[in-house]
């Protein structure tokens, strides 16, 4: 039996942008199905990376195949519908109503998405399917990332790639999101690729995490194995903050039990 | 000021000339500033030389940049043929396009500067091609502010609009321009008036607009385009409606005299059955032009006017021989019929108050070089640059104590309260008369003479009805009568007249 082949191929990627080098050299292979979190500190290239698959950014040299297909001889307007794109600026168009919003990416290719297709989306990421007819400036910023979230399924997406999707939400809409971008992942039978700086994030949304690391990939383990010690001194000084966040926290509840 | 009310009704014509023109100017300057700032967005260089441009042409004064526009035009004739206009309609859209091209280009550009980078992100995203983005995404967030940049640029240009009457084109400004000239205030109001109350109205629709693309209420939106679109419209066919066969158009220089002589001129061509139009307060320099292409039919020009400016020569041959050298050269360059002269001058001349010249024992520029050094002559902005002052200076060395400009009107008053002695007067001036001045003769003829033309242009040259109707007046105007007529316009008193009651006194004085 052979390997299937990945749904998602960095092959000898580099990005420069006049001296600075954001991207030095990446390839690596993503599985379809696989949730792949992208992990490292502000200006670690991991961004830059991202974008190469939807090609918002064109790699200096090197080639990323989608489907087994190099993406830079795909019309943009295709590629993007079938790679679904949220990001921490959310970006939905002020002027356009929630149902528009999230219509916009297959209105783009010519078809038109039903009232029943909409309400579909938003019971999808738990919106009231009546907020279709509000603006954006109406929704609590968790509200505009779940029609973020809608608007990038709406094409019905293969690939769904994030860029720091949930860094502006307050902690328990940034919870509650991770967990049902998690579920809709699983019942999609989608293949995602998250950009995160925060480890604790990736390791328990993700099945892989790359640690990334002036634009080179120095970590590919599973949640399991980095917490296991492996993947070397950048990522494990990465999940040393949550670790240790972890066990201040305990020792704090075990100080107040030994209290009362 | 009750006068005021009875001129507004009478303005629609002018109303509808300024809206037509306003409009053209507004519309012509989006299709090219839009696409330009979109241009502009892509590129900071085609940004900085656009907004550099546009900025350019606003330091230029509005009234300049429309009479650049005819020599520009008239040299581009050598391109598109004579059929070219040169005054009129062409030349005043053209300067007020480039008038209203800054504010339209600068609000598009900053708008499209400030959209929010997330959202062009996302539109980038969701896979808008460069078309999908623009007319989906920036178009329409930044059509608020842009509508605020049309805004600016329509009541700029419905201001600017009033001064296209100096290039021939007809606009609110007729009745300013008129008013100012002949001193009837009632009537500069009832234009300037009429020209806010468009500004005004144009202002408040286009918020409207601006509201309606703000809010994003497709009813305030479209609601006022239509009542643009309305009014553009009924202006358009208001003006479509007055125009069929091509009316005799007349010529006046900003000044009470032309202003009577073209109503003289009409109402004779208008009893002899033609339609007539009138282009008041031309530019001098445009007349003598116009009427050589054609773009004005009739005009009332100086001997002395076409000598120096037209056919650069600075001898004086006297009177008679620079009448005919002239006549015979304007037909022989121009096409242009000399049909003749009216019988009086407009020429320079220097003049006294009767008592002082009295007390001097000065009756003329001989008398006047010794006494010079102890008195202050006084002249109009340009006199002591023209080479009228220089002949008569160095004829009669004349050396005064101090020389002093002074506005025309302005001079008359100085000369009564005797900060001046001797002025540098017009001798059709009413006002030498009523003043009860006197015009020192000229034994050596150093001035040249300025004795007024019928000039037709080459279209009517040959319209034997046209100068059937117009050889009545042909040496039939008397100094004495143009004076008289002059200071019924100028005058400031209850026996005040328009041009128009002038010139039918003026007929009636000189017998046809």
């Amino acid at each position: 039996m052979t390997m299937p082949s990945p749904l998602l191929r960095f092959d000898g990627v580099i990005c420069r942008f006049g001296e600075i080098t954001a991207v030095g050299g990446v390839s690596c292979d993503i599985t379809a199905g696989s949730f792949v979190a992208l992990v490292g500190a502000s200006g670690s290239g991991k961004s830059t990376l991202l974008k190469t698959v939807n090609t918002l950014v064109e790699p200096t040299t090197g080639r990323v195949l989608f489907a087994g297909e190099d993406v830079a001889s795909l019309k943009p307007a295709r590629l993007r519908r079938r790679v679904g794109y949220v990001f921490q600026g959310i970006g939905l168009f002020p002027h356009m109503s929630v149902a528009e919003n999230i219509a916009i990416g297959p209105r783009l290719t010519g078809e038109k998405l039903g009232a029943e297709r909409i309400a579909q989306l938003l019971e999808l990421v738990e919106l009231d399917p009546a907020m279709a007819t509000r603006m954006p400036d109406e929704l609590s910023g968790g509200q505009r990332q779940r029609v973020g979230v809608a608007r990038a399924l709406a094409g019905e997406p293969e690939l769904l790639i994030m860029d720091e999707p949930f860094g502006a939400l307050d902690p328990l809409t940034r919870d509650a999101l991770g967990n049902k971008v998690r579920e809709l992942h699983e019942r999609l039978g989608l293949t995602t690729v998250m950009v995160t700086h925060d480890m604790a994030e990736a390791l328990l949304l993700a099945d892989r995490v790359l640690v990334m690391d002036a634009g080179r990939i120095v970590a590919d383990e599973s949640p399991c194995a980095l917490l296991g010690g492996a993947g070397g001194d950048v990522a494990q000084g990465l999940v040393a903050v949550p670790r240790q966040q972890a066990e201040r926290l305990a020792a704090l509840e075990g100080l107040g039990e030994s209290r009362s | 000021m009750g006068d005021i009310w009875d001129i507004l009704p009478g303005l629609g014509d002018k109303l509808a000339a300024h809206v037509v023109l306003s409009a053209s100017a507004i519309g012509l300057a989006m299709l090219i500033a839009l696409p330009m700032a979109v241009w502009a967005s892509r590129s900071p260089t085609v940004s900085r030389v656009a907004l550099g441009l546009a900025s350019l042409v606003q330091t230029i004064p509005a009234l300049a940049l429309l009479a650049l526009f005819f020599p520009l035009l008239l040299s581009l004739r050598a391109v598109f043929g004579e059929g070219l206009p040169t005054l009129g309609f062409l030349p005043a859209l053209m300067a007020l396009t480039l008038y209203a091209l800054l504010p339209i280009l600068r609000n598009a550009v900053t708008a499209q500067a400030n959209l929010d980078p997330e959202i062009l992100e996302a539109a980038d995203g969701v896979g808008m091609t460069k078309w999908q983005k623009l007319t989906l995404v920036e178009a329409p967030l930044s059509a608020p502010f842009i509508m605020a940049g049309i805004r600016t640029a329509s009541v700029w240009t419905i201001g600017a609009a009033t001064l296209a009457t100096t290039i021939g084109q007809t606009s609110l400004g007729d009745p300013i321009f008129a008013g100012l000239q002949t001193q009837n205030w009632a009537l500069v109001l009832a234009g300037c008036f009429a020209s806010a109350g468009l500004a005004l109205a144009a202002d408040n629709l286009l918020w409207v607009i601006e509201v309606g693309l703000a809010k994003r209420s497709r009813w305030m939106t479209l609601g006022g385009i239509a009542v643009v679109m309305l009014g553009i419209l009924a202006a358009l066919w208001a003006q479509g409606a007055g125009t069929g066969e091509r009316r005799i158009i007349i010529a006046s220089k900003s000044f009470s005299e032309q202003y009577i002589l073209a109503q003289l001129i009409g109402s004779r061509l208008e009893a002899a059955g033609y339609s007539v139009e009138y282009r008041d307060g031309l530019g001098s320099a445009v007349v003598h032009s116009a009427v050589a292409s054609s773009a004005i039919d009739i005009s009332v020009d100086y001997t002395g006017t076409i000598w120096t400016n037209y056919l650069n020569r600075k001898d004086n041959p006297g009177r008679e021989a620079m009448y005919e050298t002239i006549r015979d050269w304007e037909m022989r360059e121009n096409g242009v019929r000399v049909l003749g002269r009216l019988g009086f001058e407009n020429a320079y001349a220097f003049a006294m108050r009767g008592d002082r010249a009295g007390e001097l024992g000065i009756v003329s520029l001989t008398d006047l070089g010794g006494v010079a050094p102890q008195l202050t002559v006084g002249g109009d902005p340009e006199f002591f640059e023209r080479p009228e002052w220089v002949a008569v200076r160095d004829a009669y060395g004349l050396r005064f104590a101090r020389n002093r400009n002074f506005a025309p009107t302005f001079m008359y008053n100085a000369l009564q309260s005797g900060e001046a002695d001797v002025i540098s007067a017009y001798t059709s001036d009413g006002r030498i008369a009523a003043d009860k001045l006197v015009v020192l003769e000229d034994p050596e003829g150093a001035l040249p003479s300025y004795d007024a033309m019928l000039m037709l242009s080459p279209r009517i040259a040959g319209d034997a009805g046209v100068i059937a109707a117009l050889e009545p007046l042909i040496g039939a105007i008397s100094v004495e009568a143009m004076r008289e007529a002059n200071l019924a316009v100028d005058r400031e008193d209850a026996e005040k007249l328009t041009p128009k009651a002038a010139a039918a006194e003026l007929a009636k004085t000189i017998g046809i």
